[in-house]
């Protein structure tokens, strides 16, 4: 065990901070979730690609650094104290680029990998049914082959950035007389085909950062196929375990928010320290912050020596998402009676951004897999207590 | 970086978690709690010959020479069995302030504990009283500003019974002759350091006695059924015992941290190693509390094996410093003007 930096690591870093500091907008870019900030959050996709600092884990010929997963958590540290903006295509670049690396074809790769590195096209995912959210396997939207293209019918819902996406991916009933999870296809969808109607969905701030799709007859090439025929289920559950694991959420944006969180509590000592609750909120928000951080390092470190994630790894996505939720409820009462002020109200002097991190945080329990369902998977994969 | 045990360090955990698990059963506990002392000088021989109480001991004393990182995997282990002998106090704790202290009292000692012919506890004051005195052959005490080392029969001891039928401890009082082996600042700095240790011993068998009781819990509950089912299977019990792996998952790499911390002195020891002590001790607190829940009636009685981990993990929580001290701790850290927190800070 060695919990220092080497020197790579360390230049590594400076790297990443100097390029940061020159090219970072120095202005918050608007919410993704609007038309002018999602073309906003586009050209910084470009930027950052043009550095080659937009997908640091993809393969070097693949316009990425092929970082290890430490270096990928160094890059992250710098990126969140940098305060640089999020990143619109992180469906894209976290969850169908690893996917199409492993399943795609030389031709898929070398036709979307590239536009995907430079936003030239954001991604939008396309997993949840109106009868299908939890129980995925529920999937009901059907793709008929026929010829060399695949006939496309049914709904998607909550499908997140999919109002000025260019594309969605997502899973298929191939075969009209298969159940659950077999006869299921992985499809890529251009999003401007003909018989795609999108009906934007506005979210607890009522912006629309996500959206239903409809399908009505869409062809789309058989090009467009992840993965084999029917073989859906697996290759979306290497996206989902991407999505589950590690990079989905790296610890350094729970730790920026913790130290914020300090900073608010210093702020507003007199008025916090009337509430003894609210200390020990902060102090557990560093803590738990702290907590990921370790253990995030130490999963990262026994990876890079070939070790391989498991079970355990489920117990992550709980973890993350009910520590932002406790760390913005803990930044609300500290606000006091401002807390429910949007940030442009007369009054809303020193709320900063708290109110749509808290909203957002609302949401962590829920995607990628609610609580309840994660808690099942943590009991009988982890555990090993019995299914019935 | 590389946040990793060697494999080395993971081998020795296997074959002491295999010797421990054989021979530290429930029944060799409960039959302990029959005996007058408690303690067992045969299973502390067996200790020694595997070379348990001399692993800390520097190789000149007769010891492995082996640091707070290399032991803190076998401390999870003697916490996982509940063992009532006292090596992780002696190796985490009193060897180590030995060491420190030198001289002759370590030249004497030192080899003694190494072979297990002696046993020597530490008693500091924020420990109300000193663990497994009865047994011990040295004791280094805490006297207010002094540390002072004094012979079994120079103390006179009484007994205090604990909720937990294997812990024994005592008020002791120095009756006959007593060193003095430190003195003001340099008293302070070797108690602040045998009080990190022993906090992060009972951090690390927090670690364990959680995870023996997810063990006994996931085993009872995929036995017992009830309307046509393993109780297992329903989602409120799952969801209880999920509560409990999400904490424990998220308390282990603290403590490694902190054992760390303390092998290779980094200036964030002291918080670091308090952390560690709340993060494992919530995880055991909330593993108790859960796995008496999924016991249901079965786990309020004496003879299911849950409240021999239960009552210890109980114990762990405030021993070595309470939660309130270890958060104090913390806070002190992050509320300081300065503190380095936030990203990229954890190993700065």
């Amino acid at each position: 065990m060695d919990l220092s930096y080497t020197d790579e690591q360390q230049a590594f870093r400076e790297e990443v901070r100097s390029w940061l500091e020159a090219n970072a907008p120095a202005q918050a870019l608007q919410s993704f979730d609007t038309e002018l900030g999602f073309e906003q959050h586009r050209e910084w996709e470009a930027t950052l690609n043009k550095g080659r600092w937009g997908m640091v884990t993809w393969p070097e010929a693949l316009g990425g650094r092929g970082c290890d997963l430490i270096e990928w958590l160094i890059f992250e540290e710098e990126y969140y104290k940098a305060g640089a903006p999020l990143r619109v295509n992180q469906n894209g670049i976290f969850l169908l680029g690893p996917t199409l690396m492993e399943y795609g074809t030389e031709e898929q790769k070398a036709r979307i990998l590239p536009k995907m590195a430079n936003g030239e096209e954001v991604w939008a995912q396309g997993w949840s049914e109106p009868n299908a959210g939890s129980d995925m396997a529920a999937i009901r939207s059907t793709a008929k082959l026929e010829g060399d293209k695949y006939i496309i019918n049914g709904q998607k819902t909550w499908s997140t950035r999919a109002v000025w996406a260019d594309w969605c991916f997502g899973m298929f009933r191939t075969d009209p007389d298969s159940e659950r999870h077999r006869g299921l296809t992985f499809i890529l969808v251009p999003l401007d085909s003909p018989g795609i109607t999108v009906r934007p969905i506005p979210q607890l701030d009522g912006l629309p950062g996500f959206a239903e799709i409809f399908f009505d007859n869409v062809e789309v090439s058989v090009d467009n196929r992840l993965g084999d025929e029917g073989a859906g289920w697996s290759v979306a559950m290497a996206t989902a375990g991407f999505e589950r694991g590690l990079m989905l959420r790296s610890p350094a944006r729970f730790q920026e928010t913790a130290r914020r969180l300090v900073e608010l509590y210093k702020e507003n000592r007199e008025s916090a320290e009337t509430d003894p609750a609210v200390k020990e909120a902060v102090m557990r928000a560093y803590m738990d912050a702290e907590s990921y951080c370790l253990t995030t390092y130490q999963t990262a470190c026994r990876l890079n020596k070939g070790g391989k994630i498991g079970a355990e790894s489920s117990t992550n996505k709980i973890f993350w998402s009910e520590l932002d939720q406790n760390m913005h409820a803990a930044a609300m009462s500290i606000l006091g009676a401002r807390a429910e002020l949007l940030p442009h109200a007369p009054n809303a002097k020193g709320v900063g951004n708290w109110l749509d991190g808290w909203l957002f945080s609302q949401s962590g329990p829920i995607y990628a897999g609610t609580n309840e369902v994660q808690r099942n998977i943590i009991a009988e994969r982890m555990l090993g207590m019995p299914r019935k | 970086m590389d946040f990793t045990f060697t494999e080395d360090q993971l081998l020795f955990q296997d074959s002491v978690r295999d010797f421990l698990v054989n021979e530290i059963t429930p029944e060799r506990i409960r039959a302990s709690w029959e005996s007058e002392s408690g303690r067992d000088s045969a299973l502390w021989s067996q200790l020694a010959e595997l070379g348990l109480t001399g692993m800390t001991v520097p190789e000149a004393y007769g010891g492995l020479g082996m640091s707070e990182l290399d032991f803190v995997l076998l401390a999870q282990e003697c916490g996982y069995v509940a063992l009532p002998e006292p090596l992780v106090h002696s190796a985490l704790v009193a060897v180590p302030l030995l060491v420190d202290i030198g001289g002759e009292l370590a030249d004497q000692w030192l080899p003694k504990v190494a072979t297990g012919e002696a046993k020597v506890v530490v008693g500091l004051e924020q420990n109300l009283l000193v663990e497994d005195a009865h047994v011990a052959d040295l004791l280094l005490l805490q006297q207010g500003d002094s540390l002072v080392a004094a012979t079994a029969d120079a103390v006179s001891l009484i007994h205090n019974e604990s909720v937990d039928p294997s812990r024994k401890l005592f008020a002791v009082s120095v009756a006959g002759e007593a060193v003095v082996v430190a003195n003001g600042d340099q008293a302070q700095s070797l108690i602040q350091s045998s009080l990190d240790r022993g906090a992060l011993g009972a951090a690390a068998q927090a670690l364990g006695l959680a995870q023996r009781m997810i063990d006994l819990s996931v085993q009872y509950t995929s036995d017992r059924k009830q309307f046509g089912q393993a109780i297992g299977a329903f989602q409120a019990v799952k969801h209880h015992m999920a509560n409990v792996a999400v904490c424990l998952e998220y308390a282990k790499a603290p403590v490694h941290r902190a054992a760390y911390s303390i092998a290779c002195k980094e200036s964030v020891a002291s918080h670091a190693v308090s952390q560690a002590k709340l993060n494992a001790c919530e995880a055991a607190n909330l593993a108790a509390k859960n796995c008496i829940q999924v016991h249901g009636a079965m786990g309020y009685t004496w003879e299911v094996d849950l409240h021999i981990y239960m009552k210890k993990a109980w114990a762990m929580a405030n021993s070595w410093g309470d939660a309130g001290f270890h958060k104090t701790r913390v806070a002190n850290h992050i509320f300081t003007d300065g503190a380095a927190l936030g990203a990229g800070a954890t190993f700065a």
